[in-house]
């Protein structure tokens, strides 16, 4: 039995409420703050799998939910842009059980390349959006999500931030959904293929749909009007966690708090704004609610420019309410993070640096190459985009620059998005070839060690197919990839590099050596499973 | 001591693998376990590769924000000498400093154990049973090195004293 009140991060609220919620298959791509959520679903004893990037992920929980299921994919936010083409068009085919989408914004960008605001998303794509401001709101905005998901068959995107993911706050779980029936296939071709006569109705229906929930949400909607010190007191709209920064900032304050802010409750907003005048509006990010709401004729005040960047929190929601928009003081910086010491990457490195090479580089611990004593990494953009910003360098710069272009990509990034990039190397290739290197150290090691298809292992590390890295470059067309150790001879892996990138031809390294903090894992994950199978042959 | 009603502030800093992470799991787990309203927050990612590493503890009757006000902590618990200076700022004026110094960690059974021992010091402040922090202690960390933290948080207790009340 569970406890009547739990300590749990955002993440594992929602992992619990999926449990809780009867969801049936989660899937997803391990992209900080999210990557907690599967993990502990699975923990949970939940069927969790990471799939080999978001949009793999999310067309499979489409698939799932298309048979009656219930299903969560999760993502951080810039996984949604790669998750974006199976979205836009899954809100027009809509679901037949439940698909919750979880996306998890990094305001303050504490460990990503950018700050977007996934809100945006719901918008475009049309879909509902909830967005909990903390652990308790995670779980039961999860059992909501699923609940709205079967009510009008749409997809629900749950929009979390990295201070709701990581932040530890009291639960106490509310009874469990009904289970839903078992999984079956209906045939309905008019809702599930997207060609542009069956297409043109389903948008209107989504049109229809949200409509209906617009009009559910301004009546029965997760919102609530805290009524704070009554009339004559400037009303404050807010979602996510600034309504907690709020609350602390102006505890007196009338407040509308806001859970489902896609597609939002217009009319309760404006109600609310002509009993509160003047309203204000205080979010984190993009000028979303503020655009919105003003967009609909509802006179609001809102935050000034300078706090788009960055997280909210209490001290800056007090500035926001009072219109300050001074320069704000610099906190003491500390200690940067670096590769570790001991980290296979730091021989690739290394050499690159001693070889002036210009590197294209990707999403990963070892962009931290492009920090000292290395400074041996020169873009990066996206996940993938280190093949094949590289490709376009040496496409365009004079031989003699080309020549020193070398891309790097991590192993779990390279089956993410970096295979088509090969597969351009192979089609259109720089007139001067190209290197790319697969720093290959057996793991998702930025977001926390997680399995990939190339380890062998699934999600709670049991046996799982295996796709081996340099017999997949192979079925490229790319002749013999190398495979090395860079760490066993530094100078021998900078003469490999050199020569390679001498060839004129489109040529890869597979630079493998474990995770320093994996390999106690990996070990111990290996010896479970021959443990397992030498069980197996004495049955 | 404060009220009951107020809220408590704790930011615990270190670097990434000195366990502050965890340190800040045993407090918030010791307020919880005492029936208080706790929030607890860190980012963590890069951070985990040797950088700057902070954690924020609140806890009392209701807590807003999961984060402390900046210039908001009553205690600065710090695992690592070179994070005294730059985490100074997040003390309020008349709060407490529980320096990595306090304990000789070479006087305990693990240095690993120097969180716990340090925690131990902030215990002596706070107005939580001693047996909740006992089983947060037991409940977050494995259990064969349950007893060397045991011994360090005893050990981190005592030394408080030579704090200033």
């Amino acid at each position: 039995m569970q406890s009547e009140r739990m300590l749990l991060s955002g993440d594992e609220a929602v992992a619990l409420a999926a449990r809780d919620g009867h969801v049936k298959l989660g899937t997803g791509y391990p992209g900080t703050p999210s990557t907690e959520i599967l993990e502990a679903f699975s923990e949970l004893g939940g069927r969790a799998q990471w799939s080999p990037n978001e949009k793999v992920a999310l067309e499979v929980a489409i698939g799932a939910a298309f048979a009656g299921a219930r299903a969560i994919c999760t993502m951080k936010h810039v996984g949604l842009n790669v998750a974006a083409d199976p979205l836009f068009t899954a809100a027009y085919t809509g679901v037949e059980g439940a698909l919750v989408v979880v996306s998890a914004d990094d305001p303050g960008m504490a460990s990503s390349q950018n700050e977007q605001d996934n809100r945006r998303y719901a918008v475009a794509a049309g879909v509902p959006m909830l967005e909990p401001a903390d652990s308790q709101e995670a779980y039961d905005f999860t059992l909501l999500a699923i609940e709205i998901s079967e009510r009008w068959h749409i997809p629900v995107l749950l929009r979390m931030t990295t201070r709701i993911c990581h932040s530890y706050t009291v639960v106490r779980p509310r009874p469990q959904l009904a289970a839903p029936p078992d999984p079956h296939f209906a045939r309905n071709v008019a809702h599930r293929v997207m060609i542009p006569a069956y297409a043109r109705p389903s948008h209107v229906r989504l049109r229809e749909k949200l409509e209906a929930i617009a009009q559910w949400n301004e009546t029965e909607g997760p919102n609530r009007v805290i009524e704070g010190a009554g009339a004559g007191a400037r009303g404050i709209v807010t979602s996510g966690i600034s309504y907690m920064h709020v609350r602390e900032a102006e505890p007196e304050a009338p407040v509308l708090k806001l859970g489902m802010t896609h597609p939002l409750p217009l009319a309760a907003i404006q109600a609310f704004a002509r009993a509160h005048s003047p309203t204000i509006v205080v979010e984190e990010g993009d000028p979303y609610l503020a655009d919105a709401v003003r967009a609909a004729g509802i006179a609001v005040e809102s935050k000034p420019a300078m706090f788009r960047f960055g997280e909210l929190n209490v001290d800056r929601v007090r500035r926001i309410l009072k219109g300050d928009s001074a320069p704000e003081a610099k906190l003491p910086s500390g200690k940067p993070p670096e590769l570790c010491p001991g980290c296979p990457h730091r021989s690739v490195f290394t050499a690159l640096r001693d070889l002036n090479c210009i590197v294209a580089g990707d999403i990963g611990c070892y962009t931290l190459g492009v920090l000292p004593p290395f400074n041996a990494l020169d873009t990066c953009v996206c996940m993938g985009a280190g093949i094949t910003v590289g490709l376009g360098l040496r496409q365009v710069l004079p031989p003699e620059e080309a020549r020193r272009v070398v891309s790097v990509i991590g192993d779990s990034t390279f089956l993410h998005s970096g295979i088509t990039g090969l597969v351009e190397a192979v089609y259109n290739p720089p007139p001067t070839g190209h290197l790319t290197i697969i720093l290959d150290n057996g793991t998702t090691a930025m977001t926390g060690m997680q399995e990939h298809p190339g380890t062998g292992r699934s999600l709670d590390h049991r046996r799982a197919g295996k796709v081996v890295i340099e017999r997949l470059i192979e079925s490229l067309g790319i002749a013999a990839p190398v495979v090395v150790d860079p760490t066993v001879d530094p100078a021998k892996f900078q003469e490999l590099v050199q020569e390679a990138l001498a060839s004129g031809a489109v040529r890869v390294i597979v630079a493998r050596r474990d995770c320093l903090l994996a390999t106690a894992k990996i070990k111990s994950y290996e010896q479970a499973l021959q443990r397992e199978a030498c069980l197996a042959l004495e049955e | 001591m404060r009220s009951k009603n107020d809220v408590t502030n704790v930011v615990i800093a270190g670097l990434g693998g000195q366990g502050a992470l965890k340190a800040s799991d045993i407090v918030a787990d010791a307020a919880f376990r005492s029936g208080l309203d706790v929030k607890k927050s860190e980012i963590h990612g890069m951070s985990q590769r040797g950088g700057s590493v902070t954690s924020d503890v609140r806890f009392g009757r209701e807590v807003f924000s999961p984060m402390v006000p900046s210039g908001g902590a009553d205690f600065l618990v710090v695992l690592a000498a070179s994070e005294v200076t730059n985490n100074l700022w997040q003390l309020r004026s008349g709060g407490t400093l529980i320096p990595p110094d306090l304990v000789d960690e070479h006087t305990l059974r693990s240095k690993k154990c120097l969180n716990v021992a340090l925690i131990g010091a902030l215990s002596a402040f706070l107005d939580l049973p001693e047996e909740r922090w006992l089983t947060a202690i037991r409940a977050n960390l494995p259990e064969k090195v349950h007893a060397m933290n045991l011994a360090a948080f005893q050990k981190g207790r005592e030394a408080a004293a030579g704090l200033p009340q």
